[in-house]
């Protein structure tokens, strides 16, 4: 058992996989002398060498793409995209080429690719270095998205994601890299697609990913102040996610909200709600509310990114607004 | 000097499939768009001929002609581009996206400029592992105007990475004359990034074959990447069906006369082949094109379930 930080976690699974198998390499810009952006391949280019840590130009479509071909033809690559804002310069790589390879080709090969990229605010990095563009990637069928909110959720999920035969998109949110956690030392490994209940309770189900996650626990934390015991799912894989989990949980609480950093419209709280008002509508005693950002850009002035930003006092504010 | 004959066999597959694919896509039976490379059939047997098991070959929109040329049965084409279950890509892709991953083809492409950087992970994934493979990517001169093209040649470069560019230059950026979509020439654009160009007459398959053996031998040396550009005709429009508006019809009339078949043909005819042979040839391909759209018609329909179960990999028990 280790204490470590988010971003570390990510480096401990990165080098793992790098060490147990050779045809797993990273490429991304910066990520090799540079250690990445925020560190999280920090020393790897040292230990494992520059044709398995690449330093690629600033090409997102490239290296997207080469993720792509190099994943068809027996390599394991783990791609980094600097924000997830950048992956817009990449998108007929991942959604026309890697989502779809398998498919079109009549199964005769996957693409064995990992797409590293963080999201969020909180940072006052603006408009376009701090989007939560995840719901996109959750709506094209052939990838698979996942949103660690612990160090050891980040290390376990991103060992499941290279270990996929398929394409993972590995949401980080980069306001939680520093955040200290235990990471077991040979966790089990963790399968793609299943939620953790972050902490049990009985009238209310809080859903949520990422940092939101944090801000639902303390939205817990002060509702129990008043009687009100809020059960928060982490979900951990957004695409597939764990309806079973969340259904059951509904199903004792009757009562349901879901929390995310992103743009509140069209996003992966739609989809649950969606599907919770259709195979969980006879346990609904309260409408199912979603909190997330409002409809405009992130900004980048830190009163008004904090006013963009969900927080605890909002999922408190619709907890109890659903137990109305 | 490239077996003559086996370019020439190849050639006339290609040639004997892709007037076979407009005839059933007037009649219907080929659904969808199909974009046919009659005219061009050169490049694409030329350039594979090159080419080992080992290497790979990214494609484009009009792929057919690099799908057969690099091995692709048949019988797995035509029941993919006609719809049915026993195509290769299982009736899901279509003329846009065969593929044969087996024999390196890593597809056809739907869109333009999407090829290159598959090519070149896949030019990363041979130096990684080890093998001396090579990849190819063909692209279209319109496609030049695509900033994939870019990127791919400078990481290429960069990295001096067994990356064959091979762009077959047919004037013709989808409607509209390339010449008026894209600002650098080829040499011009290469040099710019330090990589050897060579110009081939397209229509020359012993050219073409010529060029890509020796920049393959370069590939294999470790050289860094390497560009040909083979002039060459589309024959047809844009698209079958393609009414061709924008194209002058004196232009049509005399692409026959650089017909790479019909070149082939008269060169070894010229260096003693016997007539006979040739003809012989010419049936056998009519032939297997025939078997295999019969094998295809008989063929079950693409699969509903199978697709539907298709998109990750099975789920491990």
């Amino acid at each position: 058992m280790a204490e470590l930080r988010m971003v570390q976690a990510v480096n401990r699974a990165l080098a793992e996989a790098l060490a147990e198998d050779p045809t797993v390499i990273l490429l991304g810009e910066d990520i090799g002398a540079a250690g990445g952006p925020f560190g999280a391949t920090r020393g790897l280019q040292e230990k494992f060498g520059p044709d398995r840590v690449r330093d690629t130009p600033i090409s997102e479509a490239g290296i997207v793409g080469a993720a792509v071909g190099a994943a068809l033809s027996g390599l394991k690559p783990v791609a980094e995209i600097m924000f997830m804002d950048f992956i817009t310069l990449a998108m007929d790589a991942l959604v026309n080429q890697a989502a779809k390879a398998r498919f079109m080709f009549g199964g005769q090969r996957g693409v064995p690719m990992v797409l590293r990229t963080p999201h969020g605010g909180g940072l006052s990095a603006g408009p376009q270095h701090s989007q939560c563009l995840e719901a996109w990637f959750c709506h094209i069928p052939g990838l698979k998205v996942v949103c660690p909110a612990t160090p050891a959720d980040a290390h376990a999920l991103l060992r499941a994601a290279i270990a996929d035969p398929d394409p993972v998109v590995v949401v980080e949110n980069k306001a939680l890299y520093a955040m200290k956690g235990e990471v077991e030392d040979a966790p089990a490994p963790l399968p793609i697609g299943r939620a953790r209940i972050a902490r049990p309770g009985r009238d209310a189900t809080i859903v949520a990913y990422g940092a939101a996650v944090h801000w639902a626990t303390e939205a817990a934390t002060a509702l129990a102040q008043d009687g009100i015991e809020a059960e928060v799912i982490d979900l951990r894989s957004l695409q597939p996610w764990d309806e079973a989990t969340v259904l059951d949980s509904l199903s004792r609480t009757h009562h349901l909200v879901i929390a995310q950093e992103a743009v509140e419209a069209f996003g992966v709280g739609a989809e649950i709600a969606a599907r919770m008002a259709d195979i969980g509508f006879d346990e609904l005693d309260g409408p199912i509310l979603r909190v997330g950002a409002p409809f405009t850009p992130v900004p980048f002035a830190k009163e008004l990114e904090r006013a963009y930003r969900p927080d605890a006092a909002r999922i408190a504010a619709a907890v109890r607004r659903t137990l109305d | 000097m490239s077996d003559p004959i086996a370019l020439f066999r190849m050639m006339l597959t290609i040639r004997e499939a892709e007037l076979a694919l407009a005839r059933l896509f007037a009649d219907g039976e080929v659904p969808g768009f199909i974009h046919l490379s009659v005219g061009q059939e050169a490049v694409a047997a030329g350039v594979c001929a090159a080419l080992g098991p080992q290497d790979s070959v990214a494609s484009t929109h009009r792929g057919h002609g690099h799908a057969l040329a690099r091995g692709m049965a048949l019988e797995g084409f035509f029941a993919e581009v006609m719809a049915k279950s026993t195509g290769l890509c299982g009736g899901r892709g279509g003329s846009m996206h065969v593929a044969d991953l087996k024999r390196g083809m890593l597809g056809a492409n739907g869109i333009v400029g999407a090829g290159p950087p598959i090519a070149l992970g896949a030019a990363l994934a041979h130096r990684t592992r080890g093998t001396d493979g090579v990849a190819v990517a063909f692209f279209g001169d319109g496609a030049l105007a695509e900033g994939t093209m870019h990127e791919t040649l400078n990481m290429a470069a960069i990295w001096r990475l067994p990356l064959l560019l091979v762009c077959e230059n047919n004037g013709w950026a989808e409607f509209s004359r390339s010449d008026t979509q894209v600002a650098v020439n080829l040499p011009a654009w290469t040099a710019a990034y330090g990589v050897p160009h060579v110009e081939v007459d397209g229509n020359d398959v012993q050219a073409v074959a010529t060029a890509a053996a020796d920049a393959v031998a370069g590939l294999r040396r470790g050289e860094g990447p390497r560009v040909i550009e083979a002039r060459t005709h589309r024959w047809r429009g844009h698209y079958e069906g393609d009414p061709q508006r924008y194209r002058d019809p004196e232009e049509a009339s005399r692409m026959a006369e650089h017909d790479p078949i019909a070149r082939a043909r008269a060169a070894m005819i010229a260096a003693g082949a016997a007539a006979a042979t040739l003809d012989a040839a010419e049936a056998e391909a009519r032939d297997a094109v025939a078997a295999a759209i019969a094998a295809a018609r008989a063929a079950p329909p693409a699969d509903w379930m199978a697709a539907l179960n298709g998109v990750y990999a099975p789920a491990e028990v």
